[in-house]
């Protein structure tokens, strides 16, 4: 569940914000408010089995596709459904080299959100310190860092990703250093933007009336207070995240061949695709496609919930 | 004007910013030798280039040997093709821009209407049918629409060639697929591929610009005045709603060349963004750099084209000298 949990800290600096639904937890509120929309649940459900399918992905697959003894090369390039070699039925078919695709998919899962959900938290780690300190501080620190994410923004993402590819490698770290780069600037015009609003109402003058240390007030009271917005904006970024990281590795570019992506799995079936075998390219395509659209719809509708012109 | 030097100075600064980081990318990360000799070369070969290349000299001077042979367009030759970069880089750019060029136009000419429709008649089905497929042509990954555009187009259908740029014909002495009706089938697709994105900023665009018009005095005063509906759509309505999408259709041009990268490595187009995919599939490194080099000036270009434009459109923005 991506609503804010109230931790102590939240809590205590949120007073002036929770007010609102009397005594009530304000994350019961968003639940029960998220709750009333079937598609966002619907995609809710879907992304958490996603999730769980990829986490256990080695207790549900058939087969351990990157295990080359389970492999039988005379069950390659089988269609949807066919019985293999050994007896087994494929019912996603099997790749050229005889994987079962339903296992490839699985595995592929488990790398896009690994990478997805490290380079998003860096991302937002980085841009929301960037962020709060360039609204809190103002002056110098400001225009630095908002002339850098203007900057940043002027150029397309994945122009910037490619740069860096073509500069460093391929690689896991590679890949996840590029999506942190191209993240980050989005985060930290978002965080700085809320963080403005925030900045001069009473809590933060009181905090500094008691004279708490700037760390204190930066991280213990204008924070919680900027993470609705933020926690949508990380939702929507993981999607992005994870169809740049595709489209990269697509290209050649992005993870190497040892670990096999939803991208890279794409791109080693387009072969297959003009000669009709469809299977090998759209079906690790279908998972990739549904894994987006649950992760947009979910949250799209958090956007909503969170609104704080909702709350108030 | 002290706005316009203003921003050249940064454009400027910005170029000499983006060299540096080029520069201490490919050659301080790496070891210059090896990204930029041929690794096939022979020991007395390879020290031979190096003492040729400056490479034993150090940083700061390399980096000002590096921006000397750049001003004049010296980017060293590519290992692949054995010739010079930069050439091969500008030979690529007319198929990159002539596909850029096609996919803006589908964008308008197919998203505008749509967009209207949907705008003027939002409950309908095909209205909400348009507006469902522009949240898919946003959400999805532009390669897998690539695929099934292929898939179902040129695989299932036969309908289009699947790659290359087809034949190319000439007129007014510029040189395109679009004037060949072989080039023509050959452009079809990448075209549309590339254009997707762009057609569903335009129909959203499009769809919230008419129904924000319509309400409007003006437009309830066409009808009263019994002009015909087709009327008051296509010029009341259309001429109102047009400024800003072409401005803002117009200044994302540098996103759909950077977006050429995938579609042309999906459909064999033998523009820049294949050649560079392809440079680094093979460490043709010379090539990778030039690349780099000639993209982030394009786009220093083009941001400072739109910069320029929009303080002519809307000169409250010249007054405002920091961009927020």
């Amino acid at each position: 569940m991506n609503a804010p949990s109230p931790s102590p800290v939240a809590a205590k600096a949120a007073t002036p914000k929770s007010k609102s639904a009397g005594s009530e937890a304000p994350w019961r509120r968003v639940v029960r408010d998220f709750s009333r929309s079937r598609i966002a649940v619907a995609a809710l459900v879907v992304l958490v089995a996603i999730i769980l399918a990829a986490i256990f992905a080695p207790l549900i697959a058939p087969q351990n596709p990157y295990d080359l003894r389970s492999l039988n090369i005379m069950d390659s390039r089988l269609a949807p459904g066919e019985a293999g070699f050994t007896g087994a039925t494929y019912w996603l078919g099997t790749d050229g080299q005889g994987r079962d695709m339903f296992s490839a998919i699985l595995y592929g899962l488990r790398i896009s959100l690994g990478v997805g959900l490290i380079a998003c938290s860096a991302a937002l780690a980085i841009g929301l310190s960037a962020g709060l300190a360039a609204a809190y501080f103002g002056g110098r620190t400001d225009t630095l860092v908002m002339r850098l994410v203007d900057l940043h923004l002027s150029f397309p993402p994945i122009l910037v990703a490619l740069i860096l590819l073509a500069v460093l490698g391929r690689g896991v770290d590679k890949i996840i250093l590029a999506l942190i780069v191209v993240q980050w600037a989005t985060f930290a015009r978002v965080a700085r933007a809320t963080a403005l609003s925030e900045r001069d109402r009473e809590y933060v003058e009181a905090a500094e009336t008691l004279g708490l240390g700037r760390g204190r007030i930066l991280f213990g009271h204008l924070l919680p207070n900027c993470l609705p917005p933020l926690m949508v904006l990380f939702t929507v970024e993981i999607a992005s995240a994870i169809a740049l990281e595709a489209t990269l590795s697509f290209l050649g570019v992005g993870l190497s061949a040892t670990q096999p992506s939803l991208g890279l799995l794409i791109a080693n079936g387009f072969q297959f695709v003009l000669s009709g075998q469809y299977w090998i390219s759209v079906f690790p395509g279908i998972a990739l496609l549904i894994l987006i659209v649950c992760i947009n719809l979910v949250g799209d509708h958090l956007r909503d919930v969170l609104n704080p012109r909702n709350i108030r | 004007m002290v706005y316009i030097i203003r921003r050249l100075m940064q454009a400027l600064f910005l170029a000499f910013v983006m060299s540096l980081l080029v520069f201490s990318g490919v050659y301080a990360v790496g070891n210059p030798a090896d990204i930029l000799i041929d690794p096939e070369a022979t020991q007395a070969e390879r020290l031979r280039l190096i003492t040729q290349l400056g490479l034993d000299r150090p940083f700061h001077e390399q980096y000002f040997v590096f921006l000397a042979n750049i001003a004049q367009g010296d980017f060293g030759s590519s290992f692949v093709y054995n010739r010079p970069a930069l050439g091969l880089i500008l030979e690529r750019m007319p198929a990159t821009i002539e596909l850029a060029v096609a996919a803006m136009i589908l964008a308008i000419v197919i998203g505008l209407p749509a967009g209207m429709y949907a705008g003027l008649r939002p409950k309908s089905a095909g209205g909400q049918a348009i507006m469902a497929g522009s949240i898919l042509g946003f959400s999805l990954p532009n390669f897998w629409q690539a695929i099934m555009l292929i898939m179902i187009f040129a695989v299932i259908l036969g309908w289009f060639p699947v790659s290359g740029r087809g034949q190319v014909g000439e007129f007014l002495g510029i040189r395109s697929s679009l004037f060949t009706l072989n080039g023509l089938s050959h452009i079809a697709l990448p075209a549309f591929n590339l254009a997707i994105g762009h057609m569903a900023l335009v129909v959203r665009l499009a769809r919230s610009g008419v129904r924000e018009v319509q309400p409007q005095d003006y437009i309830r005063f066409a009808r009263a005045k019994g002009l015909s509906e087709k009327r008051v759509v296509m010029v009341h309505i259309l001429r109102n709603i047009l400024i800003p999408i072409v401005t803002v259709v117009g200044m994302s041009f540098g996103g759909l060349i950077a977006f050429a990268v995938v579609t042309e490595s999906i459909f064999a187009w033998p523009g820049m963004g294949k050649l560079i995919i392809d440079s680094i599939r093979m460490l043709d490194r010379p090539v990778i750099v030039a690349y780099l080099i000639v993209i982030v000036m394009i786009f220093i270009v083009i941001n400072l084209v739109v910069d320029l434009l929009y303080s002519l459109i809307d000169p409250r923005i010249r007054l405002d000298g920091v961009r927020r």
